[in-house]
């Protein structure tokens, strides 16, 4: 069951295990990007973990709105307002609700993904974040969402030929390297997984 | 009235191209975001928004350099009161063509027109 507690906790390990991460998940940007992913979410999560702090949260919802604003205000790339449209998408899908079901937690998550393909203008086998978020939803829906299966839709991202995003430019050279979305969108769902969200 | 808004990752690349618009269109009311606040690489939200927020015109014709831009620009876009069209055309030399038109005050459907052969993005 989400509510507000354990969203605290979802947000707070998503951010430390970016902010741990940040250099390797920059390393997987440098061949196919401009190597600069893992810096700009740390930097936009630490900004989350300061406000949540500066001013906590009353509500579920208001946990995700300074998640959304802070990231749009602070990331400095594309993955800024990505993820920022996810969370806005995700506060709909609330609806005002203070505890959401497991089943309610994948339509919120699967509304912050249809947010997320409207405004990067891409879908499934571009070798986007979609391309976590996407396999991700169906696993929790099915029940088999777990650490392993998050790993290999990860991996899964690496012969995906880029044709959105940064990577593009580089057609088939894109080939063989993970997508660094793809592997902080894992870090996320890896995340809610270990606060107790579900179930 | 009518104006521009140019959307760099680099700051001296919106300086630049903001100088060289100048040269063409002295009356025409342009405003830049380049980089972050702290001077680095991207494209910030808060920044464009400032950009269009402060930008004199009510209609302003957006352009920009890679794609992150064209998100943030779209995520501002629904949160001002101003009609912003972003153009998917090469930032120097599309900016560069509006402007100059802009300061002979043709319409719309001209500058639509002459950047049409531009579309690259």
């Amino acid at each position: 069951m989400l509510n507000k507690d354990n969203a605290l906790v979802w947000i707070a390990t998503f951010a430390d295990a970016v902010i741990a991460k940040k250099e390797f998940l920059s390393d997987l940007d440098a061949p196919i990007g401009d190597g600069d992913h893992g810096f700009n979410m740390a930097r936009g999560l630490a900004a989350v973990k300061e406000a949540l702090v500066a001013t906590p949260p009353q509500t579920l919802t208001d946990v995700f709105k300074t998640v959304a604003m802070q990231l749009l205000s602070k990331v400095g790339g594309a993955s800024g307002p990505l993820y920022s449209s996810a969370f806005l998408a995700m506060i709909k899908a609330i609806d005002n609700k203070e505890t959401l079901t497991n089943e309610e937690v994948a339509d919120m998550l699967q509304a912050g993904l249809d947010s997320v393909k409207m405004r990067g203008k891409a879908e499934v086998g571009e070798k986007t974040m979609i391309d976590l978020w996407t396999p991700a939803i169906k696993a929790l829906r099915e029940g088999q969402l777990n650490d392993s299966v998050i790993d290999q839709f990860v991996e899964a991202t690496a012969p995906i030929k880029a044709t959105k995003g940064r990577a593009s430019y580089l057609g088939d050279r894109s080939i063989g390297h993970i997508d660094p979305g793809s592997y902080s969108s894992g870090i996320f769902f890896k995340a809610m997984l270990q606060s107790g969200v579900l179930g | 009235m009518k104006g521009i808004v140019i959307l760099s990752h680099a700051k001296e690349i919106a300086v630049g191209v903001l100088r060289l618009l100048e040269e063409v269109a002295k009356d025409v009311p342009i405003t830049i975001s380049g980089g972050l606040e702290d001077g680095s690489i991207g494209t910030s939200f808060d920044l464009i928004k400032a950009a269009i927020e402060s930008n004199p015109a009510t209609e302003l014709y957006a352009f920009y350099d890679l794609g992150s831009a064209k998100i943030n620009c779209e995520m501002v876009m629904e949160v001002v009161d101003k009609q912003v069209t972003i153009l998917d055309v090469p930032l120097i030399e599309g900016s560069y063509i509006t402007a100059a038109l802009l300061q002979t005050g043709v319409d719309d459907d001209v500058i639509q027109a002459n950047l049409a052969p531009l579309q690259v993005k």
